[in-house]
């Protein structure tokens, strides 16, 4: 495995830059994500890592050597396509065996490698079946085998649980995961579903057109968000704009001075107040300092979400779904009810647009 | 909605798939009337056709087995329809790629030249190459019109357009990530396009081959004025045993015709499904 470093990377389409100086590094045996709306740019980056583009400016390396110019077949990285690009005409043991065989292994060397990296996915039993004949998450995971059994610089995951459904989703991350960890696979992962990214990343990396927003850990992108546009692609986040008041109040366009406790140098000049909806108590008893109108209580299981309009500003709670003797079990719409947090909890960010 | 409005609408849809299988069935007639008229007809035992016939007989199929103009027409069809498919297919093949996956100016340009063929009808464009032939002939100082070349050449014509329309479909359809998979695991262009694509295409490219040899094979017009003598296909064959005769002879050999063709659909059905690609 190699560690893999993007200095000043840029591509441009026409007059558009799709990818505008991005440097990256990915230490090895480590899993970066990659993260951001359609068109920020991270499919365009994984493919110019992967040789499948080039790019207009920049350097790629792997083990800090120069590969920017290399093409695609020479860069020896293991790929998982989106669509998982099968080869239709050929066996899953045939699509394991094309890498191997490509770099000159004999047919009964493969034969064991092949057989070895379809158990390691649990597909030994159907080496002989063609991609038509597998499921979608038997495909998937003869893709994951394709790519794994070169032995690749680095493991390169394009959207890899997009096709899946919920559940199979969920079981492959968990699988993808542990695989990456056990083999200490450097690997590159893009994708735009957020949970996806912070449960599988040890690093994420959030992107905006073309342009890095924040590189952190789960944790640090989720607590500790640099802008509003952050806060709020990598989870649900209830964002305010307005303008510091004091050091412990933050007041909305609308108005309201919400509580906020920060000595942090940058919201001096912040215009967001960002607070994540499960860091926020309510009360049924209309006795607090910022009290609310509920307009919907939704029931997701595990958890209930309010929604709570104070002073004009829509606020989104989730709490724990409250048992049937608490006091939040009969909060209903129309309830006028207080909401708290901690002054700690909100973060105060500049604007998405910066 | 009012009932008695949802009533006339069930009424209507049920009306609808009942009709269905009679409109299927029609449309089947339709088709294959002709068809089965030829070969229905092609037994019958009177020299001028009346129903019903007196008797039923193999007399017809002795009669067109003992007249060689139409087993060595039949030799001909065959030959330059190998041979037009032969030339054609990878030259449209290679045209469908450049047009597919090339990047350069008059790309739309090219393919509807090529598709132009199909437009012009096969007499007009039959008298057109017989001139051609001829000014060529003179240049060259040698025989093309009535050569077995110079048909080739013709059907070629045929084949061609068939040939990019068909692949340039295949080639559309095909999911270019499995190259680049290719490529990521280590496949030089070369190999790429050997391993990968060309047999990614390969339903394209055969249904191209059967289209091409089956218009060649069944072609009348074109051939018309380039066929020689020694050198004519069945079709033309067929057409000047008509000037001198009617009887049911023509559907014997039709019917001969109709089963090579339909063999020939079924065998490549059974490598490629058909109903896939065109």
């Amino acid at each position: 495995m190699a560690s893999l470093g993007l200095q000043k990377l840029s591509k441009r389409f026409g007059t558009s830059l799709a990818v505008d100086d991005l440097d990256l590094s990915v230490n090895e045996g480590e899993l970066v994500a990659l993260l951001g709306p359609s068109g920020c740019g991270k499919t365009t980056t994984l493919r110019m890592v992967a040789g499948f583009l080039p790019p207009s400016g920049g350097r790629v390396l792997f083990d800090n050597e120069d590969v920017t110019r290399l093409p695609a077949h020479r860069r020896s990285t293991g790929m998982v396509f989106q669509s998982y690009a099968l080869f239709p005409h050929m066996t899953a043991a045939q699509n394991v065996g094309f890498g191997l065989e490509m770099r000159g292994l004999s047919g009964a060397e493969r034969g064991v490698k092949v057989e070895e990296a379809l158990k390691l996915v649990r597909l030994a039993h159907l080496a002989g079946r063609l991609p038509r004949e597998l499921s979608g998450g038997q495909q998937q995971r003869v893709a994951l085998a394709r790519a794994l059994v070169i032995n690749p610089k680095l493991f390169l995951l394009d959207e890899p649980l997009s096709n899946l459904d919920a559940k199979l989703r969920a079981e492959v991350r968990i699988e993808i995961r542990a695989l990456q960890r056990r083999l200490g696979l450097t690997t590159l992962l893009v994708t735009h579903d957020r949970e996806e990214a912070l449960t599988m990343a040890d690093r994420l990396v959030v992107m905006e057109a073309g342009r890095v927003r924040q590189i952190g850990t789960p944790r640090e992108l989720y607590d500790e968000p640099q802008d509003a546009f952050v806060a709020d692609f990598v989870g649900r986040c209830n964002i305010l704009s307005g303008r510091r008041e004091s050091d412990s109040q933050f007041r909305s366009e609308g108005g309201l001075l919400l509580p906020v406790e920060t000595a942090a140098k940058e919201s001096k000049t912040a215009t967001a107040f960002a607070l994540r909806p499960e860091r926020i108590a309510i009360s049924p008893h209309a006795d607090g300092s910022i009290k609310g109108q509920v307009e919907a209580v939704t029931y997701l299981g595990p958890q209930t979400e309010y929604l709570v309009r104070v002073g004009g500003e829509p606020f989104v709670v989730v709490r724990q779904t409250p048992g049937p003797n608490e006091a939040l079990s009969s909060v209903k719409p129309q309830d006028i009810v207080s909401l708290t947090w901690d002054p700690r909890a909100p973060r105060l960010v500049p604007q998405a647009s910066t | 909605m009012p009932a008695t409005k949802l009533a006339t609408m069930t009424e209507r849809l049920s009306l609808g798939r009942s009709a269905m299988p009679l409109l299927v069935a029609i449309a089947y007639l339709f088709i294959y009337a002709p068809v089965v008229m030829v070969v229905v007809i092609s037994v019958f035992s009177q020299e001028i056709v009346s129903f019903p016939p007196p008797a039923l007989t193999w007399h017809w199929y002795a009669n067109a087995w003992d007249k060689p103009e139409f087993l060595r027409g039949l030799i001909a069809s065959l030959e330059v329809a190998f041979l037009a498919a032969a030339v054609g297919v990878p030259i449209g093949t290679a045209a469908a790629l450049a047009i597919v996956r090339g990047d350069f100016k008059g790309r739309g340009a090219i393919s509807t030249l090529l598709l132009a063929p199909l437009a012009v009808p096969g007499v007009v464009a039959g008298s057109g190459l017989y001139m051609l032939y001829v000014l060529a002939e003179d240049f060259f100082d040698r025989d093309i019109k009535a050569t077995t070349q110079g048909l080739v050449a013709a059907h070629i014509l045929l084949a061609i357009p068939w040939t990019v329309r068909l692949v340039v479909a295949s080639l559309q359809g095909l999911d270019r990530s499995a190259e680049e998979a290719a490529a990521n695991l280590g496949a030089g262009p070369f190999t790429v396009f050997y391993r990968i694509t060309l047999p990614m295409m390969r339903p394209g490219i055969v249904a191209a081959c059967m289209f091409s040899f089956i218009q060649s094979f069944e072609n009348l017009d074109l051939s018309l004025l380039l066929v020689g003598p020694g050198r004519i296909t069945l079709p033309v064959a067929m057409l000047n045993y008509l000037e001198f005769r009617i009887d049911p002879t023509l559907a014997a050999v039709a019917t001969v015709q109709i089963l090579l063709v339909g063999v020939l659909m079924a065998v490549t059905d059974r490598f490629v499904k058909l109903s896939r690609v065109v």
